[in-house]
């Protein structure tokens, strides 16, 4: 018989301004079982009048032991995320499970190259991936897409990244003058540039807003990548 | 119910019994999918109904459009959490397809373009409970909602109802789809919360 997925209670330890609409949440989450990079959790909320509502959020960090790492994106007229990212406060506690989600996942043991695509937050569950590499040998190519510099997550982290991962910063709409690249979308010249020929076999994750994930898929198929050796998460326009 | 979370208050709402537990409502139509959206040329689109042994029932797209049309309004749930109210359809039930076919299998595996599947009691697709849609609010089924069709079970959460599919093959044993034997509910009935395993 199988258990149910436990709702457990987490603790704020602290919190780390990404960009000025997000922020990374570190929860102390007793009994965690562990997670693989990729999976996400679902948040729950309850107001003192019974009513509750829940999110889905990835998971940011490695897995280590009870800690947690969420990083939230601010959703202007949202119902969760302004709660998490204005109002909680260390040493609050909202309730969780998971991890949730055994396919957009990397296992640390594989060992084609891996091409990660991500789309503004959906840098998210790529940078669990990125953080659960440690020292394996898998060459890792990050694509990672973003309107402008200041949004930028994990800005120091990135530009420290250890040899074996590839960064590449594509800005769609303004570009810093260094960047090398004029701003715009994500096109074919930066996959064949930046990205894992087909023939290499490449294990590809592809993270964002549904139609930054859409062109991203099907410029990858377009190229010859193998549609079953590409794995989509889609962020809608909603949530929040 | 859970721990109290500090000064959260919620939306302003009022209690919808629409609304499954753990739901909330939206009113565009977000779009989950694992992986890239096939494209499939309409003639090249084919529907089965199948069994082990092999095709019971072939249709090809200006076939399947020749069979009766019914044009459900149904509420959608998708276990990511969000649910949207009144939306309209049109396509042909399963009790259309399923007419002439004389099986003992008690479960469908409902297969796609692209290879996606999804198991379901054979029963939760009969009885007026299933279509193969290919309207979306009176437009054709774009690529990334399931186009050219897709199956739509509106009593179970949303990864039950198969996009781009291609067939239901009909088992006698049951056989766990995609998101099945990737952490999720084998049954997924929004109204009792089974969204994942164990649930």
């Amino acid at each position: 018989m199988i258990k149910r997925l436990a709702w457990r209670v987490a603790t704020l330890e602290s919190a780390r301004q990404e960009t000025p609409t997000a922020k990374t949440l570190v929860l102390d989450v007793p009994g965690w079982p562990g997670h693989l990079p990729g999976q996400h959790v679902d948040v729950r909320l309850t107001a003192p009048d019974g009513y509750s509502t829940q999110r889905s959020y990835s998971i940011a960090n490695a897995s280590a032991g009870d800690r947690l790492e969420l990083t939230v994106q601010t959703v202007d007229d949202g119902e969760v995320s302004p709660y998490l990212t204005d109002v909680l406060e260390p040493g609050d506690q909202i309730e969780l499970r998971g991890p949730v989600g055994g396919w957009f996942v990397w296992r640390p043991h594989s060992s084609p190259p891996v091409l990660l695509i991500g789309g503004g937050s959906g840098i998210v569950p790529l940078m669990a991936m990125v953080r659960s590499r440690g020292k394996a040998d898998t060459p890792f190519r990050l694509l990672y897409s973003l309107r402008d510099p200041g949004q930028l997550f994990y800005a120091d982290e990135l530009e420290k990244v250890k040899a074996g991962v590839e960064v590449a910063y594509l800005y769609t709409r303004i570009a810093p003058p260094d960047a090398g690249r004029a701003a715009g979308r994500l096109q074919t010249a930066d996959l064949i540039a930046y990205g894992w020929p087909p023939e290499t076999g490449p294990d590809v994750f592809v993270c964002g807003p549904t139609g930054f994930v859409e062109s991203a898929a099907d410029l990858l198929t377009a190229l010859g990548h193998d549609p079953a050796k590409i794995r989509t998460e889609r962020f809608g326009p909603t949530g929040g | 119910m859970g721990i109290i979370s500090r000064a959260f208050h919620g939306r302003p709402r009022e209690p919808d019994a629409k609304l499954p537990p753990g739901q909330y409502l939206v009113h565009d139509f977000p779009v989950l999918s694992a992986g890239p959206t096939p494209r499939v040329p309409l003639d090249r689109w084919e529907f089965s109904i199948d069994t082990a042994e092999g095709p019971v029932h072939r249709w090809s797209w200006e076939e399947f459009l020749a069979l009766p049309q019914e044009t459900p309004t149904v509420d959608l749930h998708c276990v990511t959490k969000w649910s949207k109210f009144g939306t309209g359809w049109k396509g042909v039930s399963l009790d259309v397809l399923m007419e002439d076919v004389e099986s003992a299998a008690e479960y469908a595996l409902a297969y796609s373009y692209g290879g996606y599947t999804t198991n379901l009691p054979l029963e939760d697709l009969l009885d007026g409970k299933a279509w193969v849609v290919h309207e979306f609010d009176g437009e054709e089924l774009e690529p990334p909602h399931g186009g050219p069709a897709r199956l739509l079970v509106p009593h179970l959460y949303l990864w039950k109802s198969a996009k781009w599919i291609k067939g239901i093959r009909l088992l006698n044993e049951d056989w766990p789809g995609f998101w099945e034997t990737a952490g999720y509910h084998n049954y997924g009935d929004p109204w009792r919360e089974q969204r994942y395993d164990g649930d």
